[in-house]
């Protein structure tokens, strides 16, 4: 489990605390988020605390700081010097809670609109209250400070600035990258993200822990059971609960499915935004397979909501080895026919190789994590180093790349399905017979029969129901290996049914963050590539 | 009316409408431009694909300038950020010109009632077809295209559709 320390640190120290705590180790800087104290029942001294997650380099242990916010117009010093994933993760809360961080080079707002009033996460802002957008900005106040940075000029060095998305097949839909170009050549770049940003947050405020299943579904939607399961879990922990070992064999199991599946999307979308259409079919189409598997199963192709607090909606069906047999021998099938037609082709291999490498050192700095930071040589998996539901007693192996290009980001996912594939065998074997969920009335929705067959069913369920799962007061940060990285859940609670408040640690977020960065020196064509074998997946990244 | 097959007509005449043939023309030719953003587009994709294949249906060209489609298909969540965009697009796709609302968020916000989301693309342009779900399975979207090739043949012909619509964004 995560171990979790809470310190507590004044706005004036906080610069000084971190780098000694870098020092010491803690060089991954998770996140960064705060908490808007107005309708606490016993508030602390001031009304917004700011929360800094860091974790060690051992890859084990977790540290938080809090830090009261007494003026947020003054706010506190940024940390942009001590890791660059600061920078938009101290843009976020500015924008969602306008507490103001100095010296910070670029303080804008990063998931709402430019013509946006207010900060929506503070306690005090409507849930419902939406504000029309007239225009999109054109970001050249981004863009001129960096040319300024080069030393180069739109005029009289020649340049194209050029919109790459949002509205692009190859930028997903809804990634804006505003580039300078020198010929093809890319010279600077800058980021606009938000436009997906669908008050998960928010939402989560307003909801109770079961409610709250189905929004997860729709962070990273291309693996929802493991979003389901990393909000699942989370919740559980605060409760002090764990699933029963059927439960939990069940879990992993659609888990590493998904984990596959949300590969085999990445790599099929990304070999098709360099021309390879044929690997789209052949990793698409065993997809096809897998999702049949999951409505068999969960009763939704995508968005499963299969997940609850303390368990999961039913056990598995009769038959299931069968179909999940066959679904496993048909990606295999596909990942080996698309192997097939690119280890050895030339296309393939020139144009992705040294593009875009992100050194080991640097990958942290960025807060990289899961296949990307893989990529780049580091041997950070939560599953290893921080062991959770019996995962240290499977044998598989993880997938570490060399430089950290292109081409490594994709060779790791290809690898990563393969073992993931054997923990799924391996599970399917291994899988015991018994419960699947946690046996607590105040934790699980009893059985139907009691519910209409008696007053104690009926009233338990619909205590459960109108008020939620209560967790005990508390504040947990929640990490779990999913499909794109460390996805956390950092949840607040005030011992009600409801959470007052969830911050998502989503690893798509500081990915595009440094996106701008490494596509530097690259040319247009390697950009999208970039992109692709990055796997950015804006429902979890805007949230 | 079936000209494909030549052998059929021989040296025959056929009198028929110019309007019958170019709607004839237009329904197994009808170009998507996907407006996809969220889970929705993902569904999109696997519409796309091998097994579900949008090309039986003539709509397989997908293009991604609006100047070359005749057919919005907005697949997932549009949010007040997004909109401007959404509209700019609509924009500049030539008349005749059609739209689909795939899913729940694009038809009314879906379960996103928040500050951010917004409640229903039919605030800023014109929707012919609401295809429900979340994400709605790809035979829905094929029903969807299916439906508009129903729609677009009972219409009059060479005509700016949907000039009375006026959205939240217009003539600001």
């Amino acid at each position: 489990m995560t171990s979790d320390t809470m310190i507590k640190v004044t706005g004036d120290l906080l610069l000084d605390t971190l780098k000694s705590a870098k020092e010491e180790g803690y060089t991954l800087l998770l996140d960064i988020t705060a908490i808007d104290n107005l309708y606490k029942s016993h508030p602390p001294m001031t009304r917004f605390e700011l929360i800094y997650i860091l974790r060690h380099e051992n890859f084990k242990d977790v540290r938080s700081y809090k830090v009261p916010v007494g003026d947020p117009e003054i706010g506190v010093e940024t940390i942009t010097s001590l890791f660059a994933s600061a920078d938009w993760a101290e843009r976020e809360v500015y924008d969602q809670y306008g507490i103001h961080f100095q010296n910070h080079k670029m303080l804008k707002r990063v998931l709402n609109h430019n013509e946006f009033v207010g900060h929506p996460l503070r306690k005090d802002y409507e849930i419902t209250k939406g504000q029309y957008c007239t225009v999109s900005q054109d970001m050249m106040d981004e863009m001129k400070p960096l040319l300024k940075e080069k030393e180069l000029d739109l005029q009289k060095d020649n340049l194209m600035v050029v919109n790459l998305g949002p509205s692009h097949p190859a930028s997903h839909g809804t990634i804006r990258t505003l580039v300078a170009l020198d010929g093809e050549k890319i010279v600077a770049a800058a980021s606009e993200i938000g436009y997906l940003h669908r008050g998960f947050e928010k939402s989560c405020e307003n909801h109770n822990y079961n409610q709250i299943i189905p929004y997860t579904d729709r962070l990273n939607y291309c693996s929802a059971l493991m979003n389901n399961i990393a909000f699942a879990k989370t919740a559980e922990d605060m409760l002090g609960v764990t699933l029963p070992d059927r439960g939990i064999f069940i879990r992993i199991i659609v888990a590493e499915l998904s984990r596959v599946i949300d590969h085999l999307v990445c790599l099929a979308a990304g070999l098709l935004d360099m021309g390879g259409q044929t690997n789209y079919w052949y990793l698409f189409n065993p997809r096809n397979n897998a999702y049949d598997f999951l409505s068999k199963l969960t009763g939704a192709r995508l968005t499963n909501s299969y997940m609850r607090i303390g368990g999961m909606a039913h056990d598995l069906y009769e038959g299931w080895e069968t179909d999940l047999d066959d679904v496993l021998k048909k990606i295999d099938f596909g990942i080996t026919e698309s192997l097939k037609m690119i280890t050895h082709n030339r296309i393939y291999n020139d144009r992705i190789q040294d593009v875009s490498p992100v050194s080991a050192k640097e990958a942290i700095d960025y807060g990289f994590t899961g296949p990307n930071l893989r990529a780049s040589g580091v041997a950070y998996d939560l599953r290893f180093s921080d062991p959770y539901y019996y995962y240290d007693t499977f044998d598989f192996n993880m997938v570490v790349g060399s430089v950290g290009d292109t081409y490594d980001r994709m060779m790791v996912r290809f690898e990563e399905m393969n073992e993931s594939m054997k923990i799924i065998r391996q599970a399917m074997k291994r899988i015991p017979d018994g419960a699947i969920n946690v046996p607590d009335k105040r934790i699980i929705l009893p059985h139907k029969g009691c519910v209409y067959g008696g007053i104690e069913g009926m009233m338990n369920q619909f205590k459960l129901v109108i008020d939620g799962v209560k967790v005990p007061e508390g504040e947990h940060y929640g990490a779990f290996e999913a499909a794109n990285g460390e996805l956390g859940f950092y949840i607040v609670s005030d011992g009600s049914g409801t959470p007052y408040k969830v911050k998502v640690r989503a690893p798509s977020f500081y990915h595009l963050a440094a996106y701008p960065k490494i596509i530097e020196n690259y040319q247009v064509a390697d950009a999208i590539m970039t992109l692709g074998s990055m796997n950015i997946i804006a429902g979890e990244m805007d949230r | 009316m079936d000209v494909s097959n030549t052998h059929l007509l021989d040296e025959a005449v056929v009198t028929t409408k110019v309007d019958a043939v170019i709607d004839w023309g237009r329904e197994a030719s009808l170009w998507p431009f996907v407006f996809g953003t969220a889970c929705c587009a993902i569904e999109f994709m696997a519409t796309a694909a091998s097994r579900y294949d949008i090309s039986r249906f003539g709509a397989e060209v997908l293009r991604f300038s609006p100047r070359h489609a005749d057919l919005l298909v907005v697949a997932g969540t549009v949010s007040y950020k997004q909109a401007p965009i959404l509209k700019q697009i609509w924009d500049q796709m030539p008349e005749p010109k059609w739209c689909i609302a795939v899913g729940a968020c694009a038809s009314t916000g879906g379960f996103y009632d928040n500050y951010t989301t917004l409640q229903g693309i039919d605030e800023i342009v014109p929707v012919d077809i609401y295809v429900a779900g979340c994400p709605p399975r790809p035979e829905a979207i094929l029903d969807a295209v299916m439906d508009i090739q129903r729609q677009l043949k009972r219409e009059a012909k060479f005509e700016v559709r949907n000039t009375d619509f006026k959205g939240k964004l217009d003539d600001i």
